[in-house]
């Protein structure tokens, strides 16, 4: 970027002088008198500078609202902080051990990252799926695009409310419809996988609609002369999926992976809403408690915010993990994309 | 090509912004129900919110009030449970903002919410000396002699059961025979032995949590010393949570953890047989109950009286209508309004003059069988002797309580560890 401005516009006897044939227009401008030396540095330094004053109210709005949060809450994080008293004594790391060695924040972290798996994989490849799908000549195109978006339109509270119904123990739907075919009811709330599994379906209900969404448009962006030549060198349409569209979309899946994974590490009202127990961290022995409820837990229900600061950190150092591999894999993909 | 290319690409543009209208229109749809305490326009009444949990019974009241009142008018703001009204009001007591102009404060909350009295407004008021019991004044003035709260109502405990059931089990329905039956803890698990001997899809009571709580309210120290020092290795706690384990092995309890959607379901489907049921607990019951008939209440309560809960009217300080709050909380807790929210759901009143006036002592209630539980429920009363030492951890301690109970409930712990676990939580709370 930064190599092609001056280019643009910086150096005007740069750009006219080449240009061929250009007699009237060259000698024109070598008619002009020289710009006055504090006009060009001005055009240089709107050059240079204004395209960072245009993305300035962006990073000045992340300043406050994004680095502001991040630095507070260590700031509170090494201090006695209660919900209600306020900032007591400077305690250093105290905070930090004691929840690391809280056995909830282990139990809690596996459980995240279990219902962070078991939703995200299946809902991408849905996603992808029914995107294929859509892209296609569909009679009622719209209506069939509208309507695979109907679920994110209902609030995660409703969902959460209604899915807990469904999955109830003893009398969900689920489970009758499970004891129909012969099979023995599933403990959704108790056992640690099943209460994974239930919470993930919750999730992708609600987000697999957006996600196709975003696939579908970026499908429309691809050209459809790359389609027609591949039929005409006789691919299948799978074959056209898988070597045409999925390669050209690579970008929005990047996308897509990287909010999935921040989404999917920070998931707390669907967990904590499937809860039936009084206290809601996540069943009795938060088999789906997940990290941010542990903060909540913490924070609003033992009223500790140092504790619950402390746990936001480790939380916020889990995800930069995360999104490093998932860098490290997706510059993988690429290297390996160029070389075919 | 390039005209039915940009014409595609016209549609499909169309198509997304029309989508996220609709997105944006639901979402907004959906976010706007949120928005509390929206106050007083200039000239317009005074609008007071009071923020409830389970069943108050003040549905009519507030019509009561809005009618003859026009420049104060009440709303009320109800939620499920008072765990989540727990939730929101610490959340909002942190904030300094968003509170209910009054918000109703279970009574084992009580002493939690005294550790706070600054965010409370004072609402002591010499007119109202004598109002209520002594113990419940008491519960809801601080340390300084402020009153935090007023008392609505209190919860005496007895014995819900379901008559269809017993019949069927063979045991005795009336409700004076089955009172004979459960004198003590051990009479009454007894007889659950023999109803689910002869009953075993159905259990004998409807939640093991439920029925702890229920028998910590005659302990006198439940987890904490008189000087409010967290004690829970006792031997009355540790009775009380052998006696709820054992239990589940006996088959007497459903298992399910009260107020879950389980539990819900389970009283239109022949769940359970019985349960510790104070006042307040009978609307829950009925509102639970669709197509239930065979309810009734027997005159007993094992082991002697006990008091569950019971709430109190605070009026946060950060209201803008204190005053007005203040006003309406007075009327809401006043003997003639509690006797007719008792009317209501079954909540009985913690005033002396509501206590003593025939609207309350000869109620009777015909979903339960027409039982007199006016009577019934004074009698319960009367039978309380002990009132359990309840210091600022005692809510959270009962959370975690609960959750270890909930543990062998559900088979992911033997009562040995959930037992240490309980104790690590507890250590935990800080």
């Amino acid at each position: 970027m930064s190599t092609h401005l001056p280019a643009r516009g910086g150096d005007t006897e740069q750009v006219s002088s080449p240009r061929p044939g250009g007699a009237t227009g060259g000698s024109g401008l070598l008619l002009l008198p020289q710009p006055k030396p504090w006009r060009q540095r001005a055009s240089r330094l709107d050059v240079t500078l204004s395209p960072y004053l245009y993305i300035a109210p962006f990073f000045i709005l992340f300043l406050v609202i994004g680095m502001f949060p991040l630095g507070y809450t260590a700031w509170v994080s090494v201090h006695d902080w209660s919900l209600l008293g306020g900032k007591g004594e400077f305690v250093g790391l105290d905070n930090y051990r004691k929840v690391l060695d809280n056995p909830y924040f282990t139990k809690q972290l596996v459980n995240t990252i279990s219902i962070f798996v078991i939703s995200s994989i299946p809902q991408i490849l849905v996603a992808l799926a029914l995107a294929g799908l859509l892209d296609t000549q569909l009679r009622g195109r719209t209506t069939w695009r509208m309507s695979i978006l109907l679920p994110f339109v209902v609030s995660p509270v409703a969902v959460a409310i209604i899915f807990g119904s469904l999955y109830g123990d003893r009398y969900g739907l689920v489970n009758e419809v499970l004891g129909m075919v012969g099979i023995d009811p599933v403990a959704w709330h108790t056992n640690r996988l099943a209460s994974h599994v239930a919470i993930a379906t919750m999730v992708n209900w609600r987000w697999t609609g957006y996600n196709a969404l975003i696939f579908l448009a970026a499908m429309q962006a691809v050209p459809r002369d790359l389609y027609e030549s591949a039929s005409i060198d006789g691919a299948s349409r799978v074959r056209q999926f898988t070597s045409i569209t999925v390669p050209m979309i690579r970008p929005t899946m990047i996308f897509i992976i990287i909010t999935s994974t921040i989404g999917g590490l920070q998931i707390f009202a669907e967990p904590r809403l499937f809860d039936g127990t009084t206290a809601r961290n996540g069943g009795s022995d938060r088999q789906f408690g997940t990290i941010t409820m542990l903060i909540y837990d913490f924070g609003w229900q033992l009223r500790d915010l140092g504790r619950a600061s402390a746990t936001a950190w480790l939380l916020f150092l889990v995800i930069c993990v995360f999104a490093v591999v998932n860098f490290l894999l997706i510059r993988r993909l690429g290297a390996q994309g160029g070389e075919r | 090509m390039q005209t039915s290319k940009t014409l595609k690409t016209r549609r499909v543009r169309l198509a997304s912004s029309a989508l996220m209208a609709l997105t944006l229109a639901c979402t907004a749809a959906a976010c706007g129900g949120g928005s509390d305490s929206d106050g007083s326009s200039a000239d317009g009444p005074t609008t007071i919110s009071v923020a409830t949990f389970n069943e108050f019974g003040y549905e009519d009241l507030i019509d009561e009030w809005n009618a003859s009142n026009d420049d104060i008018q009440i709303k009320q703001v109800k939620v499920g449970t008072w765990d989540d009204a727990k939730a929101n009001l610490y959340t909002k007591l942190a904030a300094g903002s968003g509170l209910s102009d009054i918000e109703a404060i279970e009574g084992d909350a009580m002493p939690a919410i005294m550790a706070e009295s600054d965010a409370f407004v004072d609402l002591s008021d010499p007119d109202l000396d004598g109002r209520w019991l002594d113990w419940k004044a008491a519960a809801g003035t601080n340390a300084d002699g402020q009153v935090i709260g007023y008392g609505t109502d209190v919860g005496p405990e007895s014995i819900c059961y379901r008559a269809d059931l017993f019949k069927k089990a063979g045991l005795p329905t009336d409700r004076a025979e089955v009172a004979t039956l459960m004198g003590t803890w051990d009479d009454y698990f007894a007889a659950g032995d023999e109803f689910v001997a002869a009953m075993p899809d159905t259990a004998w009571y409807d939640s093991s949590g439920g029925l702890a709580q229920a028998m910590l309210n005659q302990v006198a120290n439940p987890f904490e010393a008189d000087d409010a020092t967290v004690d829970v290795e006792n031997p009355e706690l540790e009775a009380v949570y052998a006696d709820v384990t054992d239990n589940v092995k006996r088959g007497l309890s459903s298992r399910i953890p009260q107020w879950s959607d389980d539990w819900t379901a389970q009283f239109s489907n022949d769940g359970f047989a019985t349960m510790a049921c104070p006042g307040w607990m009978m609307g829950i019951i009925e509102g639970n109950s669709e197509g239930v008939d065979g309810w009734d209440i027997a005159n007993v309560f094992p082991g002697g009286g006990g008091n569950w809960g019971g709430s109190f009217l605070t009026v946060p300080a950060q209201g803008d209508h204190v005053e007005a709050a203040q006003e309406v909380a007075a009327w809401l807790t006043a003997p003639e309004q509690q006797a007719k929210a008792f009317a209501a759901v079954g909540a009985f009143p913690s005033q002396l003059e509501a206590q003593d006036s025939p609207e309350v002592n000869e109620a009777v209630n015909a979903f339960f069988n027409d039982a007199p539980i006016g009577e019934i429920t004074a009698e319960r009363a009367a039978a309380i002797t002990v009132q359990p030492f309840k210091g600022p951890k005692y809510s959270d301690i009962l959370s975690a309580f609960q959750a270890a109970i909930l543990r062998v409930d559900d088979g992911s712990q033997d009562p040995g560890d959930s037992w240490d676990q309980f104790l690590t939580d507890v250590d935990a709370l800080g």
